[in-house]
């Protein structure tokens, strides 16, 4: 799926800020930057990656700026990133 | 036992860190908010998180509530369809002025009920927030059988009344009472609107006794500092519960004696009364502060 440059969320604590860029590279590049990178970091792009394949995303760059953000807030603002990036909306 | 609606939090629908955090401070429900506190450019991203949030967090036994944009709005039908699918207890319909907008909204939550093989599972409760929706307060409220409530949006209310807020809520009065008589007269919940000024917690504790007396089952607030005051005022004493309890126990033995009409230390009691002191115990029960086995 086609993407262009979008972002959604905040720099804001327990949010993510996402930007989806596209890439002439196959797959998905995730740069994450977190305040629990260590502990958490793994989870984060694991979450990053489903939702954007759920959602069709196949090959892009992915930044994402995390303030220790739950799983759910990650799924939304991944998803709203990418509703933003690629013009398909997941509602009726 | 009636649910306890005494305090319905505020909370922007666009703060992930608010969303999370809310319930434990211990509002009796959670409202949600797509509308007025999201700007238009974050209208999706809100509607994203609300869903995402309520899917996921567990709230308990919290009341969810999601206040959506109108239908007539771009977002609105979004907002339902995304609010439905994650399993809402409650959509608060916003400025609604008439019953044909009830219907609407509940043609809407059917519509996605239906897909999702749960008909009947969202209730509704309609915020009045203007002139017109006061005249037609008892039909909004009559309007579906998913309506669980309605309640007052003073701020609006007052912009088109061509006055302002003042400490006395004498502006508010008739709004108020109708409000109130409205809902009754449907059965269900009356819920009144936010006082925001968070300085003068004396006005506030006066508003919060002039509403109790006029009748609501409780209020919109918009912080958690509000809700101690408002359970304080909304909880049965320990004296008016003594009170109920012996009221209560006196008709029932009146009854298997015969009688409908007693007196209790000396004053005459009978139904109204008996319908007053069993609302206190049932109060009181949802409260906690009493149990089944305390009667």
């Amino acid at each position: 799926m086609e993407v262009k440059k979008a972002f959604a969320g905040t720099l804001e604590s327990g949010d993510i800020m996402i930007q989806i860029e596209p890439s002439d590279k196959e797959g998905l590049q995730i740069n994450l930057d977190s305040t629990v990178a260590y502990q958490f970091g793994e989870q984060i792009k694991k979450v990053i990656v489903e939702t954007l394949k759920d959602l069709g995303v196949e090959n892009a760059i992915v930044t994402a700026t995390d303030k220790g953000a739950l799983d759910c807030t990650i799924r939304a603002r991944v998803t709203a990133a990418a509703v933003r990036s690629t013009g398909k909306d997941v509602w009726a | 036992m009636q649910r306890l609606r005494r305090t319905m939090m505020f909370v922007p629908g666009n703060n992930p860190a608010m969303m999370s955090d809310a319930f434990i401070y211990g509002p009796d429900s959670i409202m949600l908010d797509l509308e007025d506190s999201v700007t238009m450019a974050e209208k999706d991203a809100a509607r994203l998180l609300v869903h995402n949030a309520l899917k996921t967090i567990d709230y308990g036994n919290t009341e969810m509530v999601v206040r959506v944009n109108p239908l007539n709005t771009p977002y609105g039908k979004k907002d339902v369809e995304a609010v439905v699918k994650a399993g809402v207890d409650v959509i608060r319909m916003p400025k609604t002025e008439t019953a044909e907008e009830v219907q609407e909204l509940e043609a809407e939550i059917q519509r996605v009920e239906t897909e999702l093989g749960c008909l009947g599972r969202t209730q509704i409760m309609a915020a009045i927030e203007s002139t017109k929706g006061i005249i037609n307060a008892y039909a909004i409220a009559t309007a579906s059988k998913r309506m669980m409530g309605i309640a007052l949006g003073a701020e609006d209310y007052c912009a088109n009344l061509k006055t302002q807020r003042t400490p006395s809520g004498d502006e508010l009065l008739l709004a108020r009472e109708t409000i109130v008589v409205a809902a009754r007269a449907a059965g269900i919940y009356a819920l009144d609107t936010v006082y925001s000024n968070l300085n003068d917690m004396e006005t506030f504790r006066k508003e919060v006794e002039l509403i109790k007396r006029l009748g609501f089952d409780g209020k919109s607030i918009i912080n958690p500092r509000q809700i101690e005051i408002i359970n304080e005022v909304f909880t049965p004493t320990e004296k008016e519960i003594e009170k109920a309890k012996t009221i209560v126990a006196a008709i029932k033995e009146a009854a298997a004696k015969g009688s409908g009409v007693i007196a209790v230390n000396g004053k005459m009691v009978d139904k109204p009364v008996v319908t007053r002191a069993e609302h206190t115990i049932e109060l009181a029960l949802a409260a906690g502060v009493i149990t089944k086995e305390d009667l």
